[in-house]
This record gives C-alpha cells, structure tokens and sequence, in this order.
C-alpha cells in the first residue's frame, strides 16, 4: 500500500465523524467522546505517516477519483504541508480534550455543545483541506470550510456579546471569500487552469502587469484571513469573546491557514520576489501596530490578541525574504507560534475559571492562588516574548539571522522592529503576570454579571454555551492535562530545536525549489504492465483576457 | 480573444452596490451587499468561460462554429453557489437573533475598544471613579429608551456617539468632580 492513499485521510475523516456525531445527538456521551478523540487521534497519525513519507520521498499526492491532474482534483502533501498538518492535528486534538474537560465541569450536555464538538471536527477537516489543497478553487472551499465552522463556534450560544463579535467577524471573513473568488476567476480567466502546479508555469508566461495584479488580489484575500496590519482590525474585536477553547484554535490555527496559503502562493505561484519590498513594509506594520495595541490592553485575551496580530509580522517578514533561510525562519515560527499562542489561549481559559474573568483590572494573586495555572502560562508567555533559550527565541534568531544575510536598509529596519517587538512582547506579558498573578490579590472578587462598568457583560467569562462561567477552586484534571501537554509540545520544540530547524530547512528548500511539487504533480510515466496513463499536464493554456491561447482555438486546431 | 462587454458592466456594478451596502450599520443591507458581491464574482468566473451559446464538451470538439465553451467555470459557480446560500440563511439567522436581543440589527462598534479608549487616565481607574465615568457615558440613552425590557446596555454608535464625543463628556465630567 502506498502512502499516498493516506493523503485525503485527515479531511475525509473528521468529515465522516462530524455526520455520525449530527447523527448521534447529545445521547450516549461516551460514545461521542470516543469518536471525536479517536477521529482526531487518527487524523494525528496519518499526519505523522505523512510527514515522514513526505520528507523522505518527497511530496505526496493523491488524485480524487482517479482522475489524473490537470483534469481531476489533486490532494499534495508536501513537507510544509505534512508538518502543518502535524501540527493542526496535535493542536485541535488538545484543545479537543480541554473542551472536554470544561463541558464536564460546567456540567453542559445540552444543545449547544451537541453542536460544539461535531462543528468542531468539520473545522478540523476545513483545515486539513486548506493544508493540503493542490489547487486554488480547493483553496477556497477549505477556506470556506473552516470559516463556515468557525461562524457558528464563534456565536455558540447566540449570546448578546457573541452575537455583536460574531458579527464584526462573518461580514469581514466573507468579504475576504469574496475577494478571493474573484481573484480565483481572474487567475482562471488569465491562464485557464487553477491546478497550483499547472499554474506554476503558465503565471510566468503572462503579462507582467496582469501577473502582479493577480498577485496582490490573492495576497490581499489572503492577508485579511491571516489578519496582517491594514487588514488585521477584525481579530482582537472579535475573538476574545468566544469561548476559550474555541478562541484559542481559532488563534492557533485560522490565522496560520492564511499565513500558510500566502507561502504557498508567495513561493510556488510568484517566486520572483517582486512584492518582497511591500510584504517587509506590511511585515514592520504587523508588528509595530499589533504589539502597540497589545501593551494598552487590561484583558489577558484581547493582549492575545493583539500579540498574535503582532507576531504574523514574523512570518510574513520570512515570506519577504524569500530566501532558504527567511523560509526556514518562516516555517519554525509558523510551528512554534501555533503551539504557543493556543497555549495561551488555553491557560486564559483557566483563568477566567479561577476568577471568572480576565479583566486585569479585577484580578490579582493568582500565583497564590493557583498556582498551577501560573505555570502553565508564565512559561508560554516567556516562549511567547522569545527569552531564551526557548523556540521563541531560536525562531525569532532564525530570522534575523536570515535578515542580516539578506542585507538592505529596509530588511535592516524590520529587524530592528522584530527585536523591539520582542521587547514590548515581553513588556505585555510582564503587565499582566505582574497584575494577575503576582500583585497580592487585594482586589474584590469579580462580580458576575452586573454590568458594573456599563459597557456590556464582554469581561464576564462565559461557558461554551454562553452562560456566565460559574468559578472553580480545582481545575478540572482534562483542562490542566491538555494545557501541559501543549506546555509540554511547546517546551519538545526547544528541546529539539536541531531537528525542527533541520526539517524546516528542508522544508523550505522543497519551497524554493518548485519543480518538486510540480514533478510530483505532473509527471508520472506510463506503466508498462497496467498500461495506466501517467499524469501529464496537458498544454496550451487558454486565456481569453489576454487573448493568448483559448481552449476553443486549442480545439480548432485538433479538428482536421 | 474579447469578453462580453455587457457582463464585465454587470459585473462591475453588482460588486459597486455591493460594496456600497456592506458598508452600512444595518445587518440585512449587508447581507444583501454581499449576496449581491458573490453573485457578482459568480458572473465574473462564467465570464471566463467564453462566449455565450458554445456549446459545453462536444466529442472531438466540433460544435456548431468548431468552438466549445469551457464547462469548468459554471461547476465552479455551482459550489459557490451553494456556500453563498448556507451563508446567506446563517446571516439571516444571525441578523434575526441580534433583533431579538437588541431589538435592531445594527452591526456595533467593540465595546472594548471604546473602553480603553475612553479611559481617562490610571488613577481615575484605580481611584474608582468608572461609576460616574459610565454613569455619564450612557445616561441620556438610558433617559431615552423608557422601555424596560429591553436592556439599554449596548448603545448602537453612531455618528453622534463616537469615540471622541464620549471622551470630550468623560474628561469634562471628571475634570469637574475631581477635588
């Protein structure tokens, strides 16, 4: 059996275990749980086969329906693709647990969570599609997966404050959708093909202008999903309303999914770096601008946020670069910020069970008072602010060391604003472990609900299913297991940092090399015995706005 | 190779309604926005499938003219189709429970946002001054919805409720209350 069967794995069976859990209800809890985690589990260790196929026999693909590439649909699990998919695997499945562990506590078994954990998966294979899409228009429907999913999570329970965030979040994800639709007919319009592979070779044949045209409409799709400066103001309004588990995947993985999809497009479809001094200016303003908004914040999951908006800029600057190293760079921080910022998220989560809010303003002592809970976020958040000898920091080395071999006043500039980013990373998180956890906790208890402050019940914490979050003296043992084990994730990928850097250098090389994915793609020779055709990337390219080639003339001149 | 004139126009203008509806407050006029900006990007792709009356995969290719149109795109519009539609009833969904909560379907300003930015200063904050802060902040909104069912908390902002109107009125307040 060959490994290349797994490929469609990790989006089909989060599919099927969705459709059996719609099936199933709310009834025999048992069951369900099974099936989420076992299905995620599974989807784990096929993300792991894949990995290892992947890296030591290069990209791995998988025509649906037999249909050969350009005609049918590809599935390409590369090394960037596998090791995202690892990633997204371990992540969801920890916070899948932690849910558990927060469901049971609030003792909610009722409507909203029956539609929790199914919605759940279907985002889980939304993301797996996004990772492993050979081509744009799967692109978008992974997208379209994963958003359609995280409207509903994002709203879960309908209440009056998730309601008001949701919103801000549907109109821009969808207008983001929108705009990428349109690019996808454009790009269609000008090389007649939406197979990556197949339009590795026709982009460079076009116009320049139209090429560029077609490049920043897919990057501004792009850049509003992975929340980059102009288009980032979406993310802090929206996310840290929803429930702890559902922000900290969304934290974790949506935006990485565009970071993801803007690689992808940066080095396979326009490798000529013609935009690398645009995305080093956006990559600055990420960063500045996010990090500026971090420190003026008091609630621990809107700092989050705005960190995550911030720390995207890393990434993006790797894009920039272009370079093997500034990839590498790219690929270790996109791994190390997906672990860290869900972390995060996670141990906000617990705070907010600990104190019933996360308002620093009302908190205080909580190293005394849990101390547990100190732990486990005093030591992502110094990952987080890259204090070495943590990946943060070796992630954030990585790419400065891959600036400074690159050279250039403004390469010069970002670096400059990398390491004061850091520095005010560092700065945020020190406010909040000094407020929350190391002032002595003179602070009135929090009052729920009361709307003491008028502007809404936002610093409230609320329940997956949106009832005001009742406080705990003992954390519940499936919250504090899955956020160690991501602690724990976190901590492996300093530990083994050799192997990471050496797997995304790689990784990176597959990246700057393109004729590896369109080879595997393309090219399979006839076999001899079955007398299967092989894939072949047929020619010409049709292009009616251009007016090139056109499928009707290729047709013309095939009738006699 | 030429595109229909006529649908470019169309495509041109659904996307211009449709950007100027999803910039309005009101949930439902967005909605209609974005409908109308999906459908325009759906003419968008069918305009890259050639010209009107070819007839899709024909054997070896000869159609009536010896042209074919290319079937790909219309597939593609199908699948958008369908997302634009289960889109459309979430917002529907999502529009008709905001009017049950708020008793409108304004999209609102973030609550939080406005909260740091209408902070005066630390002190003031640690000092617990917020109680006038909001007391002033949303009474007259207060005085202006007797109806007590529906909670006035979340004032839908407006042009005459931003954030610089309400700071001018915190600084004021607190300037005078202040020892």
């Amino acid at each position: 059996m060959s490994v290349d069967l797994l490929v469609p794995l990790p989006v089909i069976l989060p599919l099927l275990a969705a459709g059996l859990k719609f099936a199933l209800g709310p009834r025999s809890p048992l069951v369900n749980r099974t099936l989420s985690v076992g299905t995620l589990s599974a989807v784990l260790a096929v993300a792991v086969v894949l990995l290892v196929a992947a890296d030591r026999d290069g990209p791995q693909v998988a025509s649906l329906g037999g249909w050969d590439a350009p005609v049918g649909i590809v599935l390409v699990a590369d090394r960037l693709s596998a090791l995202m998919l690892v990633i997204s695997a371990a992540v969801t499945l920890c916070v899948l647990v932690y849910s558990y562990g927060q469901g049971n506590a609030d003792d909610e078994e009722g409507l909203p969570l029956a539609v929790f954990h199914p919605t759940f998966l279907v985002l889980a294979a939304g993301v797996s599609l996004a990772f492993l899409a050979g081509d744009l228009f799967n692109l978008y429907v992974g997208f379209e997966l994963l958003l359609f999913s995280s409207f509903v999570l994002i709203t879960l329970g309908g209440t009056r404050s998730r309601i008001r965030a949701g919103t801000t979040y549907v109109v821009v994800s969808v207008l983001s959708s929108i705009l990428l639709l349109a690019a996808i007919g454009f790009v269609y319009a000008a090389t007649g093909t939406v197979n990556m592979a197949q339009l590795a070779g026709r982009l460079d044949v076009l116009d320049e202008s139209v090429r560029l045209g077609l490049q920043l409409m897919l990057l501004l799709a792009f850049g509003i999903k992975a929340a980059v400066f102009p288009v980032s103001a979406w993310l802090p309004d929206s996310y840290p309303t929803a429930p702890a588990p559902v922000t900290a995947v969304f934290a974790g993985l949506l935006t990485k999914v565009g970071v993801y999809a803007i690689i992808r497009t940066e080095t396979l479809l326009f490798p000529d770096g013609r935009i690398s001094d645009l995305l080093l200016v956006v990559s600055l303003l990420t960063m500045i601008v996010g990090i500026l908004g971090a420190v003026a914040q008091t609630d621990i999951k809107r700092m989050l946020s705005f960190t995550l908006v911030s720390h995207i800029g890393y990434m993006v600057f790797g894009v920039a670069l272009g370079t093997r190293l500034g990839l590498t760079g790219a690929v270790f921080y996109v791994v190390h910020h997906i672990t860290i910022q869900t972390t995060l998220f996670l141990t906000a989560g617990m705070v907010e069970r600990v104190a019933g809010t996360t308002s620093t303003e009302r908190i205080g002592g909580l190293a005394s008072i849990a101390p547990l809970v100190a732990v486990l976020f005093f030591i992502p958040a110094m990952n987080l602010a890259g204090i070495p000898p943590f990946s943060g920091f070796l992630g954030k080395l990585a790419l400065i060391q891959a600036g400074t071999a690159a050279g250039g006043v403004l390469v010069w500039l970002v670096i400059v604003a990398s390491v004061l980013t850091s520095l005010l990373t560092l700065y945020a998180v020190a406010k909040v472990w000094s407020r929350a956890f190391w002032r002595a906790p003179h602070v009135a208890l929090p009052l729920y609900g009361d709307d003491e402050d008028g502007f809404g019940d936002d610093v409230v914490g609320e329940t997956l299913g949106g009832h005001t979050i009742s406080t705990f003296d003992t954390m519940p043992r499936l919250m504090v297991g899955a956020t160690a084990a991501l602690v724990a994730l976190g901590l492996a990928f300093t530990v083994a940092a050799g192997p990471l850097a050496d797997l995304s250098d790689r990784a990176a090389g597959e990246l700057r090399d393109r004729d590896v994915y369109v080879r595997a793609v393309a090219p399979r020779p006839v076999d001899p015995e079955t007398g299967r055709m092989g894939r072949g990337i047929a020619d010409p390219p049709t292009n009616p706005l251009t007016g090139l080639r056109r499928s009707g003339d290729a047709v013309d001149g095939a009738t006699p | 190779m030429s595109i229909s004139l006529v649908l470019a126009a169309v495509v041109g203008v659904l996307f211009a309604c449709g950007v100027v509806l999803i910039l309005e407050r009101s949930l439902t006029r967005v909605l209609i926005g974005i409908a109308l900006m999906s459908n325009g990007a759906n003419v968008l792709i069918l305009a890259t499938g050639g010209r009107a009356g070819d007839a899709p995969i024909v054997g070896d290719g000869a159609g009536a003219n010896g042209r074919m149109s290319d079937p790909l795109p219309q597939v593609m519009i199908l699948t958008s189709i369908v997302i634009t539609f289960a889109l459309t009833a979430f917002l529907l969904a999502l529009a008709y429970r905001s009017w049950q909560l708020q008793g409108h379907d304004e999209v609102q300003d973030d609550v939080e946002d406005r909260r740091v930015a209408s902070r005066p200063d630390e002190e003031s904050l640690d000092a617990g001054a917020d109680a006038e802060l909001e007391h002033t902040d949303f009474d007259d909104d207060e005085d202006a919805d007797p109806n007590e069912d529906v909670p006035p908390v979340q004032v839908p902002v407006t042009a005459e409720h931003d954030v610089v109107g309400d700071r001018g009125v915190v600084g004021a307040e607190d300037g005078e209350e202040r020892p």
